[in-house]
């Protein structure tokens, strides 16, 4: 190591790799994965645009070509009610599901922060425990736990005084998207929490200390030391949340396996999923795909703003 | 004085309740695992798995439809995690290294394809598998999941080749070393910690990716384990379901994501897109 320093300073004219003058290397370097991400993605993508400008139906599926059609497809989405309620459905569940999330991890950050080491610690484990479950195995414990024959949700009401036994909460789509809602939030607060109580952490006690002195209280400390320095992390936080909380697949299916009614309690996921390998319609699915891109897109696209200029 | 005792112990045991209600299905998990069919149909639990046995492993782990879905799940993780740290690497190599033309866009189209959703895509997946017969193939399936990976690990990647110092490895240049042996002496070790992290973190992507599966892998035995999980559940609306067995399969899959996971979580999450990883 002190060979390397010394002639790294014996030899201070040597221009820094970064700068050296453009060449192939580079690009060459960067073909492996763009072929990867063009042939598994960008193919598909531009199929999936072009189809949404088609009539692509079960025919076309055995060979006829497809027709050209325009904006025929989402004309016919934004036009029909059931898409208009599933899109509804779908944004009002990721919305409620990305603030509930946010509020709890958040007030669990602040508990995290004015709390002993050792309870702390214990509730960081748990956090970290469901947070580390692979998605198919929360499902399976969740559907257990609210089974309506045996499971533990149901017991554990009627302990305390509620009359919930036999009672199977995902038959009706009310009560269906409230067990779900509780999974996803379940599932997305240790995410949260762990990082807001990381950027707790980083505010000065002096600061607060000093605050409290001057004599600011609880909230006022919250309101007016706590909250702009942590506001860049919650908003990131929040828009993640509110992207990931609109692809909620994998939890929807599983639920409706387990006996939701499909066609009462489909998200945008499922119901694309239902529009392309159910019924074929290839062309109106491809469309709502499209719409589903682009409302992520428009809704990440701060995020990715912001990553972007953190990392030039 | 008093007073802020009080609040304090009021705090700590919501602090504790919150992490009973956090840790409890995990745990039920795992307790459920080992509990028999007889014990579990009674309609009240059993909280803990005194008198429980090994039997519903033993009657997972002996279904050759559980070694079936493992072994397409191996073989689909461990090629992509290959295929795709060794592209990511290359790739990471040049935006934390080289300035050049494109650059910009590269990370920017990186960072956007990250917030993809897989149900905005999955059915023109679907379609390109078919045309490709490429359906119920795991190379069919590796080639997606590979190209899902790739962003994320290049960014993660990213941090830690700037992280080695360039300098480093052109003094090791000056003492003799070829711009090869300079990288693989100096450079490599260097980034080991972060070739396993990110390794790690496509692994547990693909161990635990349901939607993409399900799409591409129609057939039975080309099952991966979240779809093989999925078939008791599916199972449950026809008859009666053993949740002690599907309790021991949610525990068999979940144990290594588990121990990974935590193994690798203050690398991934200390670039806040570490949340990704449960996409």
């Amino acid at each position: 190591m002190s060979t390397l320093t010394r002639h790294r300073q014996s030899t201070p004219t040597r221009p820094q790799q970064s700068t050296r003058p453009a060449s192939k290397l580079p690009l060459l370097l960067i073909v492996p994965a763009t072929l990867i991400l063009l042939g598994a993605l960008g193919y598909p993508l531009g199929w999936q645009l072009l189809t949404s400008l088609q009539k692509y139906g079960l025919a076309q599926q055995f060979g006829q070509p497809p027709e050209w059609v325009g904006l025929d497809n989402y004309i016919q989405i934004v036009t029909d009610p059931t898409v208009w309620t599933v899109v509804i459905r779908s944004i009002a569940f990721c919305l409620i599901c990305a603030f509930a999330t946010v509020l709890i991890g958040g007030l669990m950050a602040l508990l995290m922060q004015s709390v002993g080491g050792a309870a702390r610690a214990t509730l960081q484990i748990a956090l970290l425990l469901a947070w580390a479950m692979p998605v198919v195995a929360t499902m399976t414990v969740w559907i257990w736990i609210v089974d309506w024959r045996r499971g533990l949700l149901n017991w554990t009401l009627d302990k305390f005084g509620v009359d919930a036994l036999g009672h199977n909460w995902l038959a009706s789509p009310t009560s269906f998207f409230i067990i779900a809602g509780a999974i996803v939030v379940w599932m997305s607060v240790p995410f949260v929490a762990l990082s807001l109580s990381a950027a707790l952490t980083q505010i000065s006690g002096e600061v607060l200390e000093a605050a409290q002195l001057d004599g600011a209280g609880t909230l006022q400390r919250v309101r007016y030391i706590i909250m702009p320095l942590v506001a860049p992390v919650l908003s990131i936080v929040l828009l993640l949340q509110i992207v990931w909380d609109l692809r909620v697949f994998t939890q929807i299916k599983f639920l409706q396996d387990a006996g939701g009614v499909a066609s009462e309690t489909d998200l945008l996921g499922t119901y694309i999923y239902r529009l392309g390998t159910g019924s074929g319609d290839f062309g109106s699915a491809a469309a709502l795909s499209v719409l589903m891109l682009v409302l992520t897109v428009l809704v990440s696209f701060p995020y990715v703003r912001s990553l972007l200029k953190e990392e030039s | 004085m008093n007073r802020r005792i009080i609040v304090r112990s009021v705090l700590t045991v919501i602090a504790l309740l919150l992490a009973v209600l956090w840790a409890a299905p995990v745990y039920w998990m795992l307790n459920s695992a080992f509990l028999d069919k007889f014990t579990l149909t009674s309609t009240t639990p059993t909280f803990l798995p005194f008198g429980g046995s090994l039997d519903n492993f033993a009657a997972v782990v002996g279904d050759p439809r559980f070694v079936r879905a493992l072994t397409v799940s191996l073989a689909v993780t461990l090629i992509t995690v290959t295929v795709a740290i060794i592209f990511a690497f290359l790739g990471a190599l040049a935006i934390s290294r080289f300035k050049f033309r494109g650059r910009t866009s590269f990370v920017l189209a990186l960072l956007l394809i990250q917030m993809l959703p897989a149900e905005g895509m999955f059915i023109a997946q679907y379609k390109m598998l078919s045309n490709l017969n490429l359906l119920n193939d795991i190379l069919g399936l590796t080639f997606l999941y590979t190209a899902a990976v790739i962003p994320f690990t290049i960014w993660m990647l990213r941090g830690f080749v700037a992280g080695v110092p360039a300098d480093l490895e052109e003094a090791a240049m000056v003492d003799g070393l070829s711009r090869f042996q300079a990288f693989r002496k100096i450079t490599f070790p260097l980034l080991a910690p972060g070739l396993v992290a990110s390794g790690v973190y496509a692994f547990l992507q693909c161990w635990n990716e349901f939607t993409i599966a399900l799409v591409t892998m129609t057939e039975e035995r080309y099952r991966t384990l979240p779809l093989w999980l999925r078939g008791f559940i599916q199972a449950s609306q026809n008859r009666e379901i053993d949740w002690g067995q599907v309790m021991a399969a949610s525990t068999l899959v979940a144990v290594p994501v588990i121990i990974f996971f935590l193994l690798v979580q203050s690398r991934m999450s200390s670039g806040l897109v570490g949340g990704a990883v449960k996409g």
